[in-house]
């Protein structure tokens, strides 16, 4: 199985060799058969007697990351679907795009996503899941920035991405939670294990993050706002990423996971909610576009919504009719969109205002949007499939589980009202779709072109879907018995044996919500333009994209104000930073461990000797600070330096004191030497503020290394080690001079790097001063 | 160029110089067992050398003393490392040192340590070290 999901990958790595050809053959001829390949494959498992398959493959054995592939009831719908539609797509856009447009690109893109999107509905394993999840996120990406000189395919594309990725960041992080409380990489150990999960603290953070990706993905409020945006894409990416596949992986998730978190009251309100608001939120806002795609978008976003909603109910009933639906959406949704390219294609506008009376052009066209609309509005005809799926809907709504919380009985109360409303603004919307593109008069002279009938190949396509659709009508329980009875199952844990029937009888309460939808709708549909005016209220000003937008441009202003900020470029304020943070941290370290210890106890005596040159070495510091003559300052320097050297005499450091008058005298020197290049010392102008902040900053750091000073030298851990080099210096060095024996011999290594420190700077030197003045510098 | 006659400056300076010398190599040698080593003793070297460049110059300072003080530092680091790896031809870890007693001819009993080459490569190296900074700043002018 593992090669079904790797094939397009892999195969597509050969596509660029093929499109080198594309003027004699379109690129698409020969991509064709992948998709046809993997739809044979899967058509195999169709049948009433399906049991689940379950393929490993090692990958990261040691991590618990492995290629676990199961194909149940539900992986089973998805990949005909994602292999089916995928067929279809190619082969329409085998006559959608010119030959002159990079095809290479295009099928690489979209061989990329199908792969993805197999993987996902195959993957048991949630990390494999994730990683595909993410290559439909880059792949849909690629894809809706096909048109890349497009400004707007440029932001839709960053804004699906954005979205996408912002879900999918979160749904990992879903999935090491529930990882880390099963302890397990599978799916279906997870549902297994579904009460250790339920039981956990953690449950509804894992919950709410895995809800989060299924919700940005498949566009639920309010994160629907990428999807009418990814319209800029070539409409065969829209038809079959933005309607029959990619946004159902949110669906599918949704689905995977609701045997888990099934039984968790939130599960349901979250769910079913957000499925509710979007169906309605998305159904009102269709009405009010005028561009096709974008009309189909809101549309697709409604109808996904609907799923959810279902999902969220999770009856037997409503989790029948979700996948049902699943199936009905990706049959009419993929032929309205490519019938709206088609029209794109002939006329050269998808401006709604500017069709009109298309009817009489392209009346095989009209013919197979009549289908998919009326499909989609659920008008009550024996051979339509979405009136099937619409009415198990609302029979769902009505059949909602009662005896949960307050919040949860208020919700199964209103919630049939607002599918009955949802559905009204779908029906006004699919006719509004139809109406306005087929019937009305016919602006010739808006258009850039004459209309004319499609070519037959960009019809086969959407003519294979509107067939779909009307077999799915005619035999609902054809269809319902091989497969969506099986993939409900695997939804909903249990057996799920569910007869569709057109007709229920008058009184069926479902049947009648579906006439009072066909009445008020048409009601609305004929009044459309007088109270198309509600738009200008509601949403008026409101807009979740100018929220995106907000946070987008906030995004850059804050963070490029915090950066200015702090890095100002000048040395002082790092400094002061530095400093600051050492100082604060350490002294609140030692104050909040109470490491800050005096003891008086192990003090030598001071004599007046010590006292003196401290003096003078204190004198001399303070000194450098006020010296306002380069001169002064260094040969102030000098005096703290030969006062060190004194102290190395008094505490009886021959070396030591030797070394540092030697490199005292050769320091000093070195910087007379280099007076001439030196800037004058400038009394610096600065305000009293930056005064008082730098001398808190420096008595705080001196203040806290005394602090140090003290606190180390009064808590006496450990011995000294000393001893042991004053007694084996003779024996094992050979010298009496312990510290040049623990130089050269017990610690020679350290020697070694100081004395390549000291070359390193020697050359450097070299290096800066005659490659300055070879360049002419100076 | 104002051209100073400093000749009590460069007098004295012949003498001081043989005696810091003299003085440097003691305190190279002596290292071992009395304040000293490689590392003052390159120092104090190089204050003879910059002494002398002083008073005499860069021209007479290349003359009397032809050396190129740039591979002193390798030269210095090389031997340092030598040292360390030498230990390997005895079957010892890096920087293994040891010592040992020798009748020499005119000197008489003597104690040599491998220790003292390590020594060398300092004192080669920071005499390098310092005279390269100081004559590549001093002739930048």
């Amino acid at each position: 199985m593992i090669f079904t999901v790797l094939i397009p990958l892999l195969l597509a790595c050969f596509i660029p060799f093929i499109s080198k050809f594309k003027h004699k053959i379109h690129t698409g001829v020969f991509v064709l058969f992948i998709p046809l390949l993997v739809f044979l494959y899967f058509i195999q498992f169709v049948g009433s007697g399906f049991e689940p398959v379950r393929h490993t493959y090692n990958w990261i054995p040691s991590l618990g990351v492995n290629f676990d592939f199961h194909l149940d009831g539900l992986s089973l719908l998805f990949a005909l679907l994602i292999s089916g539609i995928g067929t279809l797509v190619v082969l329409y856009s085998i006559y959608y795009l010119d030959r002159s447009e990079p095809l290479g690109h295009f099928y690489v893109y979209l061989m990329m996503f199908m792969s993805a999107m197999l993987g996902i509905v195959l993957s048991d394993n949630v990390f494999v899941l994730y990683t595909f999840w993410e290559l439909t996120s880059i792949s849909s990406f690629l894809l809706i920035g096909y048109w890349h000189f497009n400004e707007r395919s440029r932001y839709g594309a960053l804004k699906s991405m954005m979205i996408t990725i912002f879900g999918g960041l979160s749904m990992f992080g879903g999935f090491s939670l529930l990882s880390v409380i099963t302890g397990t990489t599978s799916i279906q150990s997870m549902i297994a294990n579904a009460d250790v999960i339920l039981a956990s603290p953690y449950m509804p953070l894992a919950m709410g993050f895995l809800l989060l990706g299924a919700f940005t993905k498949s566009a639920q409020f309010p994160f629907h706002i990428w999807l009418p945006d990814a319209m800029e894409a070539p409409t065969p990416v829209s038809a079959y990423l933005h309607s029959a596949t990619m946004v159902k992986a949110g669906l599918y998730l949704v689905a995977r996971f609701s045997p888990v978190f099934g039984d968790y009251e939130w599960f349901f309100i979250i769910v079913s909610m957000a499925g509710i608001v979007t169906l309605c939120w998305a159904s009102y806002m269709a009405v009010h576009q005028t561009d096709l795609k974008a009309i189909l978008a809101f549309s697709t976003i409604s109808q996904l919504g609907m799923i959810m909603a279902m999902l969220g109910f999770g009856t037997k009933a409503a989790i029948f009719a979700a996948v049902f639906h699943i199936l009905n959406h990706a049959t009419f949704k993929g032929s309205l969109f490519m019938v709206a390219g088609t029209v794109d294609h002939e006329t050269g506008t998808r401006d709604i205002r500017k069709l009109g009376g298309l009817l009489t052009f392209m009346p095989i066209t009209a013919t197979l949007a009549l289908f998919g609309t009326f499909s989609m509005a659920g008008i009550p005809l024996p051979f339509l499939n979405g009136f099937y799926s619409k009415e198990l809907f609302f029979e769902s709504t009505l059949g909602l589980q009662e005896g949960m919380g307050a919040t949860a009985s208020f919700l199964v109360d209103i919630i049939p009202y607002l599918a009955v409303l949802g559905s009204i603004f779908t029906f006004v919307y699919s006719l509004y779709f139809l109406f306005g593109t087929f019937g009305g008069k016919t602006q010739l002279d808006k258009l850039s072109k004459k209309p004319h009938e499609a070519p037959f190949g960009m019809l086969v396509s959407p003519g294979i879907l509107v067939l779909g659709v009307i077999l799915i009508g005619l035999f609902p329980s054809a269809v319902n018995g091989t497969f969506i009875a099986h993939a409900a199952e695997a939804v909903y844990g249990g057996e799920v044996v569910k007869d569709v029937y057109f007709w229920h009888g008058w009184n069926a309460p479902a049947f009648q919500m579906s006439l009072v939808v066909v009445g008020l709708g048409a009601v609305l549909t004929a009044t459309r333009t007088r109270w198309n005016g509600i738009y200008q209220v509601l949403p008026g000003r409101l807009s979740v994209n100018k929220v995106y937008d907000a946070i987008m441009a906030r995004i850059d202003t804050y963070s490029r104000n915090i950066t200015t900020f702090y890095m100002t470029g000048s040395l002082r304020t790092y400094m002061a930073i530095i400093l600051s943070t050492i100082v604060v941290i350490t002294v609140g370290f030692m104050l909040a461990t109470g490491g800050f210890t005096i003891d008086f106890s192990n003090l030598a005596p001071v004599t007046v000797i010590e006292l003196a040159v401290a003096l003078v070495i204190t004198v001399a510091a303070v000194g450098t600070i006020f010296a306002n003559k380069n001169v002064a300052a260094v040969l102030i320097v000098g005096v703290v330096g030969y006062g060190v050297a004194l102290l190395f005499v008094i505490y009886r450091a021959p070396d030591l004191a030797l070394t540092q008058l030697v490199v005292e005298t050769v320091s000093v020197a070195l910087f007379l030497l280099c007076f001439y290049h030196l800037p004058k010392l400038k009394k610096r102008n600065e305000s009293m503020n930056k005064k008082v902040v730098n001398a808190i900053i420096s008595v705080g750091f001196g203040a806290m290394m005394t602090m140090i000073a003290i606190s180390a030298h009064s808590s006496d851990w450990f011995g000294t080690i000393s001893d042991y080099f004053i007694e084996t210096s003779y024996s094992l060095g050979g010298g009496d001079n312990v510290v040049n024996v623990i130089l050269v011999d017990m610690r020679g290594l350290d020697t070694l790097f100081e004395i390549t420190v000291l070359g390193i700077a020697a050359l450097a030197i070299y290096t800066l001063i005659k490659s300055k003045t070879r360049k002419g510098g100076k | 160029m104002y051209k100073p006659n400093d000749l009590i400056f460069r007098t004295t300076t012949s003498l001081i110089a043989f005696i810091l010398l003299g003085f440097s190599i003691y305190l190279l040698l002596a290292g071992h067992n009395s304040p000293g080593g490689g590392f003052v003793g390159g120092l104090m070297t190089s204050s003879a050398i910059v002494l002398m460049y002083m008073a005499y110059g860069a021209g007479v300072l290349e003359k009397i003393l032809p050396i190129n003080y740039r591979m002193l530092i390798p030269i210095g680091l090389i031997l340092a490392v030598g040292t360390g790896v030498g230990s390997f031809l005895f079957g010892q870890p890096f920087l293994s040192h040891t010592y040992d007693y020798f009748h020499f001819p005119i000197f008489g009993e003597l104690e040599l340590a491998t220790a003292m080459l390590f020594d060398f490569g300092v004192y080669f190296t920071v005499l390098g070290v310092t005279v390269t900074i100081i004559l590549t700043i001093a002739e930048d002018q």
